[in-house]
């Protein structure tokens, strides 16, 4: 009769699964591991991805981020009307915006920020602000302004908190009536800088008609943002944009994908998809490669078992099912641990994006989406895997139930045999003859021990890849101590000014000219940076940090760049300058720059000047000043009419360490962490199967009067030799891996070069030792108290 | 219940092939016990393979009831096997990780009609030993798990390859007889190979095999019940 009991309690079979799984818990669990690494990895990864995105489009919606954004020197309001007439425009929106030079209470050097206008009464129409607290300001009040949050944040202001704005040498206290944050600014950068500078710059939305006049706009205004219906043609809006703005010194209408602080998020938002794949992707790639092996090995214990199940009635779909069960058993289980700790990662890892990427709220949300696809993704990679050890295992013939045993086909083996007079060892002689007499399984474990060595070698080398890019930018190609920028373009007695400023050394002055770049139907705007034909203080320098000397004429660009563009060395590209007389004029490509960070252009100040037809104007500067008078610089540049703004070098590079550095930690520390599970995986697995398989032999061995230090030697033996042969080559696949997943790192921001050191290598074999030795200890823990009467009274 | 004609069977291991069997004729009647006996090598696992349905044979044919063997596919040799046979090897081959019960409940959950693990388990008399994995039981309870497991699903033949191969005397006697009293009392259609000549009195028939051959077949008019065998 079947009951209900009968119903719910588990087949035979599925209790053989159980306690089968349950007698290889160990390597289970490394299997599963290896798999929750990548799982972990993956939803930590994809869930951020998920809720950056996520949040980003609901707050470019709500906040109506523009489409299409320019600047120019100066337009009349007249302009905006105009520009609503083209077709597609849905809304204009027109402001004035000014940067300045901030004072700050309490910082020494000169900070940066910018002032964006606002209605005094209401919400601008376009690109919206988020007011955090505090209140709007008061039409009344022209002082008052909107502080960014992070600025505030970073500074400690609160409402009622005081700043002073300098431009035009003239200083302006600004007070601060409410924290505010905008969609344009949710990374909010130091134009020409690369790392938010928290402290050091701020965004300050002030009254429109505070603005305009303070900047001389009155009637007029200097940036224009318009939003575009949904199957308008962004293109030919921004060129109707462009010939409309253009004789009043536009700047080149951008579209909102180019917008510095949507395109930063877009690259990283595409980095963290990008990364969320491939590494989880080679975490399993390991789990299964090992779960296949470790199954393979386990079910050729099972033959016995398996043969005689067929022999019983056992269908061979029913058999393959049942030993597919136990990878998808270990595989859940690593998928669902995954999901667990991948949440937690990815909690952490919002939290660090709140540092530089500022939204109203950024919420860590595990999508449902990820955590499922994780475990049905892991469930059918690890069957895939599976199948083929399982359909192997399952065809054997039934017939082999009646026979007895296989005996091992041993015989000497070829490595001792020079020696075989010699005093090798019994136990010595054991060990070479089972690499030897299996010599498929042999190369299994290498590869697999391989794997590790390389999936630690990358682990590793995040690290010293973060620390040379810290070393080729902030040390090989900048060698200047600070950058100043001047307002506008000036004569060279500008420059004297400066140089003059106590303590300045070494002078190297530049000039940005703002194109739009065209090559084919390809377009971008972009500022092209000329310098003497050798810049000796910002560098010119590629990746394996040769320095790149500037030709007489033609432009150098980053390769980035040039895939940008679709431009190769030869081919002409089409400038459009943005500014003064607005020439036009085609350059040659004469060299791409395999450089690390930004799209670069280049060309020398003799060639621009040509080009622009103009005097020897220059945009700035860069400097270094001796360390006992820069409090001094400081103070005095801040005050200069003609200064813009001041970069200096120590302080990018403290930012980039807290900022950029803070978070890579964070990817390096999970990329370590998990090399190191999957590495112990794998060494211990290696060992259990051996311990499994050699189980009998060993008990037999030990019958007969071998010590238990001896036959731990046999296997520890084994372990230690196959260790060894997999360094080697796990250096090498790890070193390949590595240059693949940088290229996944190449993106417009910045271009990663994968380095291999000595001491890389040498963490990873280290861990690897490491893990093999303890796995070592766990073997030999199982030898010595190993039941040999009931080893040797069943069969396998 | 068989009828084998011709049967032949040729191994090819790389260079060398061997003639297991080289034109066996061989019947099996209803509830009959036929001990089949033969030196090491004479081909006797392999008749009984075939006959079993684990292997097929390279020419000749067996014709099972009205199934033909020789012409059955993979899965309709599968399906023959657990309506019909039941096994007993020679190294037992119990599921090391499942007790006794659950070795015997692995069959009595594929086949209709079966009887229940425990009185399958009675049967042998292992009732004392329903729990106990194979590591904890002695080679002759073992054996009496594996004929427990065998007989459960009631099935029309049993097949028993050297059951007492590996135990000593006092045990192979409890073995043959457990084996006995399913020939007995369920009717079980069985055959016994044995290269023991003693074990050949409890057999209704004895077939001898050598070289390949049927050498010879005794119809045994004095049947002895086991527990009378002497060796
Ligand atoms: N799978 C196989 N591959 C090759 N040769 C085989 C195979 N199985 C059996 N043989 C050979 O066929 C012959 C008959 O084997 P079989 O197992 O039927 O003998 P047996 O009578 O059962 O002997 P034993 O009493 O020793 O069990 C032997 O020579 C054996 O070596
Ligand atoms: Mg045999």
């Amino acid at each position: 009769m079947v009951t209900w009991l009968d119903r719910v309690r588990p087949s035979a079979l599925n209790r053989k699964l159980w306690r089968d799984v349950w007698e290889m818990k160990g390597q289970a669990l490394a299997i599963a591991s290896v798999i929750a690494a990548g799982v972990t990895m993956y939803v930590t990864y994809l869930s951020n991805f998920d809720s950056l995105q996520r949040t980003r489009a609901d707050y470019y919606e709500r906040q109506r981020f523009a489409d299409v954004f320019a600047s120019l020197t100066r337009a009349p309001h007249s302009l905006a009307a105009r520009i609503a007439d083209i077709e597609g425009v849905e809304t204009v929106s027109t402001r004035v915006v000014a940067d300045v030079t901030l004072d700050v209470p309490g910082i020494a050097e000169p900070a940066g920020g910018r002032l964006v206008a606002i209605p005094e009464r209401a919400q601008p129409v376009l690109n919206g602000l988020y007011l955090r607290s505090g209140r709007w300001i008061d039409p009344t009040r022209p002082d008052e302004v909107l502080a960014s949050e992070m600025f505030a944040e970073a500074n400690g202001f609160r409402a009622g908190d005081r700043v002073a704005a300098i431009s035009n040498g003239r200083k302006r206290w600004l007070t601060v009536v409410g924290i505010a944050l905008s969609p344009e600014y949710i990374f909010a950068v130091k134009p020409g800088e690369i790392v938010p500078d928290r402290k050091r710059y701020g965004i300050f939305w002030m009254g429109q008609h505070a603005l305009a006049s303070a900047f001389d706009m009155e009637g007029g205004f200097n940036d224009v943002s318009v939003s575009i219906s949904r199957n308008a043609s962004e293109a030919e809006i921004i060129a109707a944009v462009d010939r409309l703005i253009e004789p009043y010194g536009g700047l080149g209408a951008i579209p909102r994908r180019l917008q510095i602080s949507a395109w930063t998020l877009e690259n990283e938002l595409t980095q963290l998809q990008t990364f969320g794949f491939i590494l989880p992707a080679i975490f399993l790639g390991v789990a299964v490669f090992i779960l296949n092996v470790a199954l393979t090995r386990a079910l050729a214990l099972q033959r016995q078992q398996i043969a005689a199940l067929k022999a019983l009635g056992y269908a061979n779909a029913e058999l393959a099912w049942h030993y597919l069960k136990w990878a998808v058993v270990i595989a859940a289980g690593g998928a669902v641990a995954g999901v667990l700790a991948g949440a937690q990662f990815g909690a952490g890892m919002t939290q660090l994006y709140n540092q530089y990427f500022r939204f109203p709220a950024l919420d860590y949300r595990l999508s449902l989406d990820v955590a499922v696809q994780s475990v049905v993704g892991s469930v059918i990679v690890a069957a895939l895997g599976a199948q083929t050890a399982v359909r192997r295992a399952v065809s054997v013939p039934p017939a082999e139930a009646m026979r007895p045993e296989p005996p091992g086909q041993y015989r000497s083996s070829i490595i001792e045999r020079p020696w075989r007079r010699s005093r090798l060892s019994h136990a010595t002689r054991m060990v070479l003859r089972n690499i030897e007499r299996q010599p498929m399984r042999s190369v299994l474990s290498v590869a697999g021990i391989a794997l590790a060595v390389a999936v630690l070698v990358v682990g590793f080398s995040f690290i010293t890849v973060m620390e040379d890019l810290v070393d080729q930018q902030f040390t090989k190609t900048m060698r200047q101590d600070a950058t100043v920028s001047f307002v506008r373009p000036r004569s060279p007695g500008a420059l004297h000014a400066v140089q003059h400023l106590l303590g300045v050394m070494d002078v190297e002055p530049f000039r940005i000219v703002p194109v739009r770049a065209r090559v084919g139907h390809r377009n971008r705007t972009l500022a092209i940076t000329a310098v003497g034909p050798n810049p000796h203080l910002n560098r010119i320098m590629d990746r394996q940090g040769h320095l790149v000397p500037l030709p007489e004429s033609g432009l150098v660009i980053s390769r980035m760049l040039g895939q940008v563009l679709g431009a190769r060395v030869g081919d002409i590209v089409q400038l459009e300058v943005l500014e003064g007389h607005r020439p036009t004029a085609d350059v040659r490509v004469q060299a791409l720059i395999d450089d690390v960070l930004g799209l670069r252009a280049y060309m020398q100040l003799d060639a621009v000047r040509r080009l622009l037809r103009e005097g020897a104007t220059l945009s700035g500067a860069h400097m270094t000043v001796g360390p006992a008078a820069r409090q001094r610089f400081y103070a005095e540049v801040k005050a200069m009419p003609a200064v813009a703004g001041v970069g200096l070098r120590e302080i990018m590079l403290q930012n980039f360490r807290e900022t950029m550095a803070e978070s890579m930690n964070l990817q390096v520390f999970l990329n370590v962490f998990f090399a190191g599970i999957i590495a112990f995986g794998v060494v211990y697995n290696s060992a259990r199967v051996s311990l499994s398989e050699r189980t009998r032999e060993l008990a037999s061995l030990r019958v007969r009067g071998f010590t238990r230090a001896e036959i731990s030697l046999i296997l520890l033996g084994e372990l230690a030799i196959l260790t060894l042969l997999a360094l080697p080559s796990g250096a090498i696949i790890g070193y390949t891996l590595g240059q693949l997943i940088m290229l996944a790192f190449n993106n417009e921001i910045y271009r990663i070069t994968f380095t291999l050191t000595a001491s890389t290598v040498a963490w990873a074999f280290l861990t690897v030792i490491a893990s093999a030795f303890l796995s070592g200890l766990v073997v030999r823990r199982r030898l010595d108290t190993l039941d040999l009467v009931a080893v040797l009274k069943t069969r396998e | 219940m068989f009828v084998a004609r011709g049967l032949t069977k040729v191994y090819q291991t790389g260079e060398v092939t061997v003639h297991a069997l080289r034109g066996v004729d061989f019947d099996l009647f209803p509830g009959e016990l036929v001990v089949l006996l033969g030196p090491s090598g004479s081909g006797k696992s392999t008749l009984l393979n075939i006959l079993g349905g684990l292997d097929v044979p390279t020419a000749g044919s067996v014709v099972y009831q009205d199934h033909d063997l020789t012409a059955a596919g993979e899965a309709a040799l599968t399906e023959y096997r657990r309506t019909h046979v039941g096994f007993v090897f020679q190294f037992y081959n119990l599921i090391p990780s499942l007790t006794a019960r659950e070795n015997v409940a692995l069959v009595t959950e594929i086949v209709e009609h079966p009887m229940t693990p425990e009185q399958a388990l009675d049967l042998v008399g292992l009732q004392q030993r329903l729990d106990h994995f194979p590591a904890q039981l002695s080679g002759g309870e073992q054996q009496r798990v594996a004929i427990a497991r065998a007989i459960a699903k009631r099935p029309d033949v049993l097949l028993c390859d050297e059951p007492t191969g590996a135990l000593d005397i006092a045990t192979g006697v409890v073995v043959l007889d457990a084996i006995e009293t399913v020939n007995r009392e369920l009717g079980t259609s069985t055959v016994v190979i044995t290269d023991n000549a003693a074990i050949a009195a409890m057999a209704d028939r004895v077939v001898r095999l050598a070289d390949g051959r049927v050498a010879g077949i005794e119809v045994n008019t004095r049947k002895r019940p086991v527990h009378e065998l002497q060796w």
